[in-house]
Parts: C-alpha cells; structure tokens; sequence
C-alpha cells in the first residue's frame, strides 16, 4: 500500500466548489531512465486516477484523469469539486504492473 | 469594346479575378481554423488535433500557469484552469497538456464536468528540456480553446540517467 495524503477544506458548505488536493507515494518509472546497471528501468506508472462522489442521493464519478510518463514522481493532482451533500470520496489510483489502491474520506459540511 | 490603349475594359470582375479571391478566401478560412496547430510542431500539432476530434482549437479562454524559467525540471508545478460557467448546458467535457520535447507528447488529460463546480486542475510535471506547453480544453458542445506558452528548464529531468 502507497501512502497518500488527501487534502479537502474543512467545513465546506452545500453549493460551495472546493479543491480537492491529492498525492500519493509512487516512482512513476518513465521506461526512459537507465538505472545504476545501465539498463533501461522497465516502466512502472500510475495511469488513471478517479474520484467518485457519494452525496447521499448518487454515485457517481466526478473526475477523471489519465496520467502519463511527464508526470512527476509520488504524483500530485488537485481536482475541483462543486458540495452537494455530505458524504464520501472514493478515490482510486490505478496504474502499470496492477497497481490498484483506493481511498475513502469522509466530506462533511459545516 | 476598345479603350483607348487598345486594352480590355474589365467588366465587373474577371475570372481570373473571380478564382483568386476565391482560393484567398480558402487560404484564409483554412488560416483560422488551425490558428493554433499551424504555429505548433508537427508531432504536438497532430496530438493536439487528435484530442480536439477534428473540431478547431481557438487560442483563448484556457489559462496554464507555470513558472516560465524552471530550475528542476524534475517536479514543475503546473495549474490549467478554464474560464467556464460549468454548468449543465455549458461547461468543459475535458482539458489536456501536452508537451514538445520530452519523449512522449501527453503529459495527462482529465474529464470534468457539471459536477466539478470550476475547471482548474494542478499537478506536478517532468521536463526534459526547454520547450513549448500547449493545454487545451474541450468543452460541452465540442469547441476546443488553447492556450501555449514556452518555458527554459535550466536542469533538466532526467532521461539518460543519473550521470
């Protein structure tokens, strides 16, 4: 399991747009890079991330986003979010060699 | 019908006249469907056309923050932002960044919506070298805004190794 850290404000209100800001702990290997033997690594990234959205009523997902080689080590992405209800986040990181983690945090209103 | 110095008088416009315009008007209407691919390279050109699914991409309303001399091009922060109501009958479907110069073009792209409230997204991003950035978004009724800018990375991210 990776570490992450999400970050969300701490007493939104409902109709507020927040930033959802997340960073999980990851190489991202390019596939470009020659380690200490000379050999090229093999490549070893977090391709997509999700964000779905439990606002008591739905499900659904509010943000997608596909990541590539460019993106910098223990990938950092900050997302908006228009609050319509209190709820839950389930974020999900998915990426090369089955890499999958998900995280749950809890969006209370103030 | 002779004019003096034994020259035709042009009635109206002439055919000639007719065709050149005409092709202008093509050369020109082509000019400001791809205002921005014609200014890109072409290996970002072709990326940028193939997210915007052939619609023409306008330079305007997409801004892309990112500090233009980069020290260390291993982590650059970069924030794309769309200026958009997002709303449910107008609001950016998805925006993309690319690259010029690293080994791959994409850099990520993200699907937003209604449900986001504001188009922004933040990141931190790998450049190899000095190079041109282009975002572009795509929005609810499939027109597409960029917005380019060049940045000069002093140290570069790695691709050839630690040494």
């Amino acid at each position: 399991m990776a570490r992450t850290l999400i970050n969300l404000p701490p007493a939104p209100k409902q109709g507020d747009v927040i930033e959802v800001r997340t960073l999980i702990a990851h190489p991202m290997e390019s596939g470009y890079r020659p380690g200490a033997d000379g050999k090229v690594l093999p490549r070893d990234l977090i391709r997509r991330f999700s964000c779905l959205y439990d606002d008591g009523t739905s499900r659904e997902q509010v943000f997608q986003a596909e990541l590539h080689a460019a993106i910098a080590a223990n990938p950092y992405l900050t997302f908006p979010l228009l609050v319509t209800g209190a709820g839950t986040l389930t974020l999900v990181w998915e990426g090369d060699n089955g890499f999958t983690q998900t995280e749950s945090v809890a969006l209370r209103l103030g | 019908m002779r004019a003096p110095h034994g020259v035709t008088l042009a009635q109206g416009p002439t055919r000639r006249n007719l065709l050149t315009a005409g092709a202008g008007l093509g050369a020109a209407l082509l000019a400001t469907r791809s205002v921005c691919a014609a200014d890109l390279p072409p290996e970002l050109a072709v990326a940028v056309l193939g997210f915007a699914r052939g619609a023409p991409v306008r330079e305007g309303r997409v801004a892309l923050e990112i500090a233009e001399l980069v020290e260390n091009g291993n982590a650059v922060p970069v924030t794309v932002s769309v200026s958009s109501p997002m709303t449910a009958s107008d609001h950016v479907v998805a925006l993309a960044l690319f690259n010029e110069r690293n080994p791959q073009r994409d850099v990520f792209s993200a699907r937003l919506g209604p449900r986001s409230g504001r188009a922004r997204v933040s990141t931190r991003i790998r450049l190899a070298t000095s190079q041109k950035l282009v975002a572009v978004a795509r929005m609810n009724d499939g027109s597409c805004w960029s917005r380019s800018v060049d940045v000069i990375v002093t140290l570069a991210a790695c691709i050839e190794g630690d040494g």
